[in-house]
């Protein structure tokens, strides 16, 4: 595996492997055509590289900490736990990192409207959010499912100017959403920017998104290795799409001493069927636009997903995550709606930090895998988000009325 | 010659276009598609396109949509769609089906195993909307040693370079797509129609249907005078939302459209009103 030159995937036709690739109707082509050539143009580019660096600083207030959560290790009596804490960006979530990169690429493709899918509503808030700062126009899908679950977000979303539109086929959550944002595309290609959320979607979506989340990780090795002279041995994040992921994962891929793990959604846990875990039990097909790990029928029809999160509320996952898992390269495990429901009370009390219910699985997580390591020993957990549009979840499934 | 072309062939020695139906399998009900599939050929149908239900149709409007929910509440599946096909070919050896959906259902099922049954249900071709010819070399292969065409897409968005490409990749006919938008949207532009195919013989000698927007019996006659296949589907299956449950009715509404398209078409060939295009 070290052999891996990992800089050179996806390769030009978007490929990871078998997984990935660009699986869209014929009028969508020459768009991503398109896409392509102007985002490899401008990462190579020096004043959009400046200017990108810049907007991350100054409207972001990159770079985010490397914190060391002292109590909740000491607690755990193993492993340090370093958290990135991309909750404090801009906007609360990871999310404004890819949606600042992709609207600078709008600009410059001339598109004057943005469209996004979003799940728990923090892509939305992110993308409207960088729309309303540019002057272009915004229309955001969501499952009505979770239009309901996430209000604040949607009230958000409709401060900053976009439309928010309702989606009421299939399943009424993320993966209709984007169905339905994929319609509008292929409709109105000519004067529209589609700001794909996670790092799936077809060619060059799930590189692109990936180079504007690697940020993340390459902020991370250098805190660490400034903090403690060492790499960290462990990786922790939640996996919906799988951005903010590989986001941390991508800049440590060769440090071979470096474990990755994933954390999908177990839902009602995986032996029920009621989850969102494609990596840990669903099969390779072919959905919005790549082949990945899906949750699908004998029939190859997608399947209803479930989970507390609406963020990871997903069928599919990004292909680079799906190759990963294929070369024994990152590990996916899951972790169930009430873990991360424990995850959550156990930040929130032991660090003073609310997660979001999201990041609250990679929690749930990190307080299994950290006892089983050394005092000398570290994880760094990726804390995509902050919790505040969540409250009202937690708060109705204990049975507190706000 | 594969059943496609041979149907091509005739129709050109009758200066008539391919008038295409198209259907969602399983809906309103299983039971329904295959004599729903006589009766449209009866009505003046030339090749039947039968369309695979997916949960998640990406590339079709609310009406298609629809179609594929009600089709999959029976759970239909891709097996139960060649079951149909094979059904249908017990009494009708002639009209060529070919399967519109997307790629998953057949991803799952596995290339081999779909091409060998199709071959034996008496298949003829294939369209994967979600599935360009940059990915497509694999079941391309396949389905080409079982005599089935692989049928591409060119879209309003496609440039001279890619329609090279997918014009090699193609068989049977090319399936332009006569507007940038899903299923049942109702802006077709039958002006510009006319130059865009011109310039796509350029580059194909195969047969050039023509789909998404055609709503009626005029846009219908329009499009015959210029391309070789006229394709409709959501003004048919919009009518099985009508009839509500109703497969008889639905039926008989849909032969209908058919008959009344198929006149419009052939009377626009033999008295050339394409110059009202
Ligand atoms: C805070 C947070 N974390 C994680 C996710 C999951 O997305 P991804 O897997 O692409 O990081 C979301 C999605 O909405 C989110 O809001």
């Amino acid at each position: 595996m070290s052999k891996i030159d990992w800089a050179a995937f996806p390769d030009v036709r978007g490929h990871f492997g078998p997984y990935g690739g660009r699986f869209v109707s014929e009028t969508l082509m020459g768009a991503l055509d398109e896409l392509q050539a102007v985002y490899e143009q401008y990462l190579g580019d020096p004043d959009f590289m400046a200017e990108l660096d810049h907007d991350l600083q100054q409207f972001v207030g990159r770079p985010s900490p490397l914190y060391h959560a002292e109590r909740l290790s000491r607690e755990l009596g193993g492993a340090q736990i370093y958290l990135k804490r991309e909750d404090l960006n801009h906007t609360g979530a990871h999310k404004v990192n890819n949606t600042i990169g992709q609207a600078l690429l709008a600009k410059r493709l001339g598109k004057t409207r943005i469209i996004a899918e979003t799940g728990a509503g923090q892509h939305g808030v992110a993308t409207a959010t960088v729309a309303a700062r540019l002057g272009l126009e915004c229309v955001i899908y969501m499952g009505e499912e979770d239009t309901r679950r996430q209000t604040p977000n949607v009230y958000r979303m409709r401060l900053l100017g976009a439309e928010v539109v309702a989606v009421k086929s299939g399943t009424r959550t993320l993966k209709d959403a984007l169905n339905e944002a994929m319609r509008d595309w292929v409709t109105n290609v000519d004067d529209t920017f589609y700001i794909i959320g996670t790092v799936a979607g077809p060619h060059p979506y799930p590189a692109m998104v990936r180079d504007f989340q690697a940020v993340i990780g390459r902020e991370a090795r250098e805190q660490h290795l400034k903090m403690t002279g060492r790499l960290p041995d462990a990786l922790v994040a939640c996996v919906g799409g799988g951005s903010n992921a590989i986001g941390l994962f991508h800049p440590f891929l060769a440090d071979e001493s470096v474990q990755m793990i994933g954390v999908e959604a177990g839902g009602e846990g995986v032996a029920t069927g009621r989850h969102s875990a494609p990596l840990c039990a669903g099969q390779p097909g072919v959905l919005h636009g790549n082949r990945t790990y899906l949750m699908e029928d004998e029939n190859g029809q997608i399947i209803g997903t479930h989970s507390v999160s609406a963020g990871l509320d997903y069928p599919g996952v990004g292909p680079e995550h799906a190759w990963l898992k294929d070369l024994g390269r990152a590990r996916y495990v899951s972790v169930t709606d009430d873990e991360a429901l424990a995850g959550f009370h156990r930040l929130t009390r032991t660090e003073g930090i609310i997660p979001a219910l999201e990041t609250s699985h990679a929690v749930a997580h990190v307080l299994e895998l950290a006892p089983q390591m050394r005092p000398d020993q570290s994880i760094v957990m990726n804390l995509s988000g902050r919790g505040d549009k969540d409250l009202n979840t937690v708060a109705e499934r204990e049975g507190i009325t706000l | 010659m594969s059943r496609i072309e041979q149907r091509f062939a005739e129709l050109r020695e009758q200066n008539r276009a391919a008038l295409i139906p198209y259907v969602t399998a399983g809906d309103p009900e299983p039971a329904a598609t295959v004599p729903l599939m006589h009766a449209l050929v009866a009505a003046g149908a030339d090749l039947i396109e039968l369309g695979v239900p997916f949960s998640d149709p990406m590339a079709d409007g609310p009406v298609i949509q629809k179609a594929c929910e009600r089709a999959l509440r029976f759970g239909t599946g891709l097996r139960d769609v060649l079951a149909m096909v094979a059904e249908f070919r017990k009494t009708d050896s002639q009209t060529p089906v070919v399967l519109m959906g997307y790629l998953n259902p057949v991803e799952r099922m596995g290339y081999e195993a779909f091409v060998s049954s199709a071959r034996v249900a008496g298949l003829d071709g294939l369209l994967t909307v979600d599935l360009p010819p940059e990915e497509s070399e694999d079941v391309v292969g396949l389905l080409e040693s079982a005599g089935i065409d692989p049928i591409f897409l060119v879209a309003p968005t496609t440039s001279e370079a890619r329609v090279e490409h997918v014009a090699r990749a193609a068989r049977g006919f090319v399936y332009y797509v006569s507007l940038k938008g899903v299923t049942g949207s109702q802006s077709l532009d039958t002006s510009a129609l006319a130059a865009r195919l011109e310039g796509l013989r350029q580059h194909t000698g195969l047969p050039l249907g023509v789909g998404f927007g055609i709503r009626d019996a005029r846009t219908a006659a329009q499009v015959a005078a210029v391309a070789d296949a006229v394709v409709v589907g959501s003004a048919i299956v919009r009518l099985a939302e009508d009839h509500d449950g109703d497969a008889d009715g639905f039926a008989r509404a849909a032969a209908a459209v058919v008959r009344e398209m198929r006149d419009a078409m052939d009377s626009a060939r033999s008295t050339g009103v394409a110059a009202s295009v």
